[in-house]
């Protein structure tokens, strides 16, 4: 006795000692210390890392008030009683945390604030299953332990199922399945296995079991095995096989899954587990894993500490369970099958009140294979989107059904198998049957399927471009006799009636603003749908002004019109945006320049002055106004430019008021000229503004209708001057005008970066004609300038005067029709800026030496009938030669010839004398590009 | 009740074809005098810049370093700089004296129409095709232009510069006068696309012209129409116009080979002076002397008054 006594002693004072060491400073190392820790050296902490004294029991333990003094911050002052009419003493109530220390609000104290998770919120027992799982997992993990965090995602409660297999009598720890009668061996963890945590303490019937291992009665029935989950994770490193990491309680520690274990009740046991693992393995501090792994030649040295137990060997032959329980549904197929055929369901430890077994098998998924491929299956998909139809993407449902059913409308393509029924039926010119579920289009509602026909119709530019002058004229017949304005009704029925849909009223809301007139405009709309001819009169308000009528008469239909032109014909370029913007205003200058119509008319009737000018405020930059000796009129502000303000961006005035629609340019004094004259004249960037708002649709339907409406005066030819501005481009071959406009674009950016280098590496002055040729033969097919001027510097600049006096203004004679298409190009390039530079004439240079141009134009001319040229092509060359010396000639005689002469030998000039210094390669590209001849 | 005998105003204009400078420099778009008239800047299409004399004849240097053709040309007050910009959208800044790029300019996004310097020649001012006029600033060296008046709608097409004023033409059709003393900015509708604008040398006028054919004088603080000029021809092609040196009359080219000169008071047709088959596509005015500089194809003429003797040897 007096020796337990004793030993109990011991290990009492090493259980203390190690505690205060560990408390100490965490000093963790793997040795145990070689002297005790020095009582001064037992200190204690606090969690900043200061020292705490120990003030005994009753005056305060380790904390004693404010740094140890039973003060607080302010001393030992009490708050003064301070009590007036005004200010009455507030009655605090003091709670008993407002006397605890902060220890005792922490998370061990006596009233923890720290969110914890209550009894009934934890789950009761841990899962094995899982555990089991874990550790496999933080044996595979790169950091061992890391799964340590797993632990804090811990499920709040067990599942169902858990509790159902509880009631049925299952228990953790076991497998589930049919109760086995004998157990051939011993359930321990693999020695592999490591566990961390807290392991369950061996339970003593294991302990029993472990020494009689043989002895098994007959009528006790053992729970399978739990199986362990399989580890799926694929082999990413490239460790050895079976390689472990280090795990750092194994290198400290050794065995980390004993447990202090203080009530073993073996003083010898308790030594050894107080003690360090070392003791245990001979000192063997440190590494214990594998942590070099196990080379493939090598054998993996025995574990000469490992405990032998006769369990671990096979007592009896082959009938068994596979050994290891690693075995799911995975297992080999003998195993597999075994399972299967002893089916019986004496596992069932009791069946829960109202259930009862099942009599029949649950009939298995039938299983069917997959189909077979055909031989010549390409497994290549072309993805054409699929949209949802919702009222959103319905454009582009539409767009995509167009571009689909253009594939198939297309005569060459689509063959009589590729109709549908509806598809003839529309051939033959029947009434399509209502009902017939057969497009797409059918599964839409009713409301998209009108919206997508409106859009069809709307983006016919033809057919917009008719409403909008029907619409013009309405708004023309409308101001001027606002007194019966249901005369002015029926056509706009019939450009808005097919055209605008009601249901997008909801979408776009024009008079946002003004609910009322939003409402009114709405009635309007559905009116219109309805095919009421006084629609705008019967949603107007009746209480308001004939002119207020007039106006928003006017406004409904703008609007109405404008919205159905600009949505068809734009929504199917652009999306919806995914997100607002952030504000839906935008910056635009505060003033602007408007009222065009009003300058124009005033401009014609030379009223310059007010009615012409606008004035701003503008903001100089400081800089600027520095560098111009000027002092800043606006020496406060930070602005520069025209002050800026907010709008609103949905605002249909934004865009009702398009602040530089450019009408219809005002025809010149000498009007009677005009028209010939644009007709014959190249279209120049001075009026490829007016060209672009031609093609933009919103800004030609305003104008359009501002001009009809607004101006009663005879416009010069407005529609010849439409009729050019719509005619697409490819469509005229012989205006020049055109066609070079996209090519043209294009070129300029690319251009300069060539010509930069050339400008900066070359002197540019003196380049060889060789140079300059190739020069030329790029520059021509990159832009119209250069091959009008950056090239011909060598050469008499004639090719330049050809580009620019083909389209001749006004030339008396019918100007020749330029042979060459690619000339026509290089017209049409030379188009392309704002202000046209002048042609270069200049027929008196003669610094040239003719013989290599000459020399150049015979070769041109071999090569021209080496390819068969067609002979009024030659006819025209040798007309354009002659026309040449005769210009020539001129010159030399007097500079004061006819306009008309000079115009057609400027023209015969440029074709004869535009070849010669040509690069073979263009002229081949020239050909290749000529008519085909016709004999 | 004497009034002074009215001078007689033909003898006083250049009608005397005294030279003719073949520059040698593919199309000569644009000719400038220099600040007091004795040289003369020829922007051309080879992408050289070429300074002259013109009353001799000779070419005094040439400025290569263009990427592109060079379109417009101004030399400074002390003529120790020139500027030009052209279609490569640079805008550079030349020494005089050594020929040599001092600066470029690159910001523009389309072609430069047209370049000024301001009064002393601290700030070049460039309009574009890119409808912007920006201010570049000579003295830091800063690469962004100080500042960008963006107002025009359309490419900028003539820009000139008085002490405190700006004023700019543009395609859209809108001469505007920026006024830095003011802070205002002042936007007179014209209509049709200006093709080129100047002060008078008085600094109460404007002088436009624009596409329509017609050029217009608009009194400079109200906008009002002061005269009106008809006859030429200038209806796709970006033509100069000036006032004569004593803002007697106005000069514009035209598209028919000719230019035209009005008397600036009665609007009336003072002369028409052939120059030649082409088109006359830019125009330069003596500073203060009866001078005419023309530019026709790829060379340029210089006129002088009918009375005029050249002084010295000409060659």
């Amino acid at each position: 006795m007096g020796r337990a006594w004793s030993l109990w002693k011991k290990v009492w004072g090493q259980l203390v000692g190690r505690v205060c060491r560990k408390q100490a400073g965490g000093q963790d190392s793997g040795e145990r210390p070689k002297k005790p820790v020095p009582l001064q050296d037992q200190t204690v902490r606090d969690e900043k890392g200061r020292y705490k004294r120990f003030h005994g029991a009753f005056s305060g333990g380790f904390s004693a008030g404010y740094f140890n003094t039973v003060g607080s911050k302010e001393g030992w002052t009490p708050s003064t009683y301070v009590s007036s009419r005004q200010n009455r003493a507030d009655r605090s109530v003091l709670s008993p945390e407002d006397f605890m220390d902060e220890e005792d609000l922490s998370e061990f104290g006596i009233a923890p604030k720290a969110i914890v998770t209550t009894d009934d919120f934890a789950s009761k027992t841990k899962d094995k299953i899982q555990e089991k799982a874990r550790q496999l997992a933080a044996a595979t993990a790169p950091i061992p332990g890391a799964t340590l965090l797993d632990d804090f995602i811990a499920p709040a409660k067990l599942s169902v199922g858990f509790e159902l297999l509880r009631k049925m009598g299952w228990k953790e720890g076991q497998g589930i399945g049919p109760r086995t009668k004998r157990r051939p061996r011993r359930q321990k963890p693999d020695p592999g296995v490591k566990i961390y945590g807290c392991a369950l303490p061996p339970g003593g019937s294991e302990e029993s079991e472990d020494e009689d291992d043989d002895y098994l009665p007959d009528n006790v029935t053992f729970a399978p095995k739990d199986v362990t989950p399989v580890d799926f994770t694929p082999k990413d490193n490239v460790h050895g096989l079976e390689y472990k990491g280090l795990d750092p309680h194994q290198a400290l520690f050794g065995t980390s899954a004993e447990h202090f274990n203080l009530f073993s009740g073996e003083p010898q046991g308790a030594s050894s587990l107080l003690g360090d693992a070392g003791l245990n393995k001979g000192r063997k501090l440190g590494i214990s894993g594998q942590a070099f792994g196990v080379g493939a030649l090598e054998e993996e040295d025995d574990d000469i500490y490992a405990t032998e137990t006769l369990s671990k060997y096979d007592t009896v032959l082959k009938d068994e369970e596979p050994g290891d329980g690693l075995y799911g549904w995975t297992a080999p197929k003998q195993y597999r099958s075994q399972k299967e055929s002893e089916k019986d369901l004496r596992y069932i430890g009791k069946i829960l009140d109202g259930f009862s077994l099942a009599s029949k098998p649950l009939s298995s998924k039938k299983i069917y294979p997959p189909p077979e491929l055909p031989r010549d299956y390409r497994p290549v998909h072309y993805f054409r989107p699929v949209v949802a139809a919702t009222s959103e993407n319905s454009r582009l449902l539409q767009v995509l059904s167009e571009s689909a059913g253009k594939a198939v409308h297309d005569p060459t393509t689509h063959s009589r198998h590729q109709l549908n029924a509806s598809k003839r039926g529309e051939l033959l010119g029947e009434m399509p049957v209502q009902g017939s579920a057969t497009s797409v289009l059918e599964f839409l509602s009713q409301k998209d399927r009108e919206r997508i026909k409106e859009m069809k119709l709307a983006t016919d530019l033809k057919a917009a471009q008719l409403q909008a002058r029907s619409l013009a004229q309405s708004a023309a017949n409308s101001r001027a006799r606002p007194s019966s304005p249901d005369l002015g009704h029926s056509p706009w029925h019939v450009a808005l009636g097919g055209a605008t849909a009601p249901t997008r009223a909801s979408n776009f809301r024009p008079f946002a603003k003004d609910p009322e007139k939003q409402k009114r405009y709405e009635k309007f709309l559905l009116h219109m749908k309805k095919g009421q001819k006084d629609a705008l009169e019967r949603c107007l308000d009746p209480s308001m002004t004939e002119w207020e009528r007039g106006r928003e008469r006017e406004e409904f239909a703008r609007a109405a019109q404008l919205y159905t032109a600009s949505h068809s014909t734009l929504s199917s370029r652009f999306t919806h945006a995914k997100e607002e913007d952030d504000s839906e205003q935008v910056e635009v200058p505060r003033d602007q320049e408007n009222d065009v119509t009003d300058k124009q008319s005033a401009v014609k009737m030379k009223m310059f002055g007010k009615l012409t000018r606008d004035v701003f405020e503008w903001h100089p930059d400081k800089l600027l106004c520095k560098r111009f000796n000027v002092p800043d009129p606006y020496p406060g502000s930070t602005l520069v430019g025209l002050p800026r303000v907010k709008r609103d961006k949905y605002s249909v005035f934004n865009f009702l008021t398009l602040p530089e629609t450019t009408p219809p340019p005002t025809a010149p004094a000498s009007s009677e000229k005009g028209p010939q004259l644009r007709e014959t004249r190249k279209p120049s960037r001075w009026d490829a503004a007016q060209h672009e708002k031609k093609e933009d649709s919103i800004s030609e339907f305003l104008s359009l209708a501002r001009s009809r409406a607004g101006a009663p005066k005879p416009e010069p030819s407005p529609s010849v001057n439409t009729e050019e501005g719509r005619t697409p481009p490819e469509s005229l071959p012989n205006k020049t005008g055109h066609s070079g406009a996209a090519p043209q674009t294009e070129g300029e950016g690319s251009r300069p970066s060539m010509d930069l280098f050339k400008a900066i590496f070359a002197s540019s002055s003196e380049s060889s004609s060789e140079e300059e040729e190739q020069d030329n033969s790029e520059d021509e097919q990159a832009g119209p300038e250069e091959a009008g001027f950056g090239g011909t510097q060598d050469s008499d600049t004639r090719e330049a005067v050809s580009v620019a006096h083909a389209p001749a203004p006004a030339p008396p004679e019918p100007a020749p029709v330029p042979p060459f298409p690619i000339q026509k190009m290089q017209l049409d390039e030379r188009e392309e800026f704002g202000p046209r530079l002048p042609p270069v004439f200049c027929p008196n240079v003669r610094r040239k030496p003719e013989t290599p141009q000459k020399e150049k134009c015979k070769k041109n001319k071999e090569k021209h009938k080496s390819k068969k040229e067609h002979k009024r092509k030659k006819d025209k060359k040798k007309k354009h030669k002659k026309h040449k010396h005769k210009s020539k000639q001129k010159t030399k005689k007097s500079e004061k010839s006819s306009s008309s002469e000079s115009t057609d030998s400027h023209d015969s000039e440029s074709d004869g004398a535009g070849t010669p210094d040509l690069s073979p390669e263009e002229l081949l590209r020239r050909l290749k590009c000529l008519p085909l001849p016709q004999q | 009740m004497a009034f002074p005998e009215p001078k007689p105003l033909a003898p006083e204009l250049p009608q005397k074809l005294l030279k003719t400078l073949d520059c040698s420099q593919g199309a000569v778009r644009a000719v400038r005098f220099n600040v007091d008239g004795n040289y003369c800047l020829t922007c051309g299409s080879d992408k050289t810049l070429k300074l002259w004399n013109p009353l001799r004849g000779t070419l005094l240097r040439t400025y290569s370093g263009h990427g592109y053709e060079v379109l417009d040309a101004a030399g400074s007050f002390d003529n120790s700089s020139l500027c030009s910009g052209g279609g490569d959208k640079a805008v550079v800044l030349w020494d005089v004296a050594s020929g040599q790029v001092v600066r470029k300019f690159r910001g523009h996004a389309g072609k430069v129409n047209t370049v000024q310097f301001n009064e002393e020649a601290t700030v070049i001012l460039s309009g574009s095709i890119d409808s912007s006029i920006r201010c570049w600033d000579c003295r830091s060296r800063r690469p962004e232009p100080v500042q960008t008046l963006d107002e025009a709608r359309d490419g900028v097409s003539s820009v000139k510069v008085s002490d405190h004023e700006v004023l700019s033409g543009s395609v859209d059709g809108r001469v505007r006068r920026y006024d830095l003393r003011m802070g205002q900015l002042f936007s007179d509708y014209v209509g049709s696309p200006i093709t080129c604008t100047c002060f008078s040398r008085d600094g109460q006028c404007t002088l436009i012209s624009s596409l329509d054919s017609t050029l217009r004088l608009l009194d400079k603080d109200t906008g009002e129409l002061l005269g009106e000029y008809t006859g030429h021809k200038n209806q796709q092609y970006k033509l100069d116009c000036s006032l004569s040196a004593q803002d007697t009359h106005v000069v514009s080219c035209s598209e028919d080979g000719k230019v035209f000169f009005w008397d600036l008071v009665e609007g009336s047709l003072a002369l028409v002076l052939p120059v030649g088959l082409g088109v006359v596509q830019s125009l330069a005015f003596h500073p203060h002397e009866p001078c005419l500089l023309t530019a026709m194809g790829g060379s340029v003429q210089c006129w002088r008054e009918e009375a005029y003797e050249a002084e010295g040897p000409t060659g």
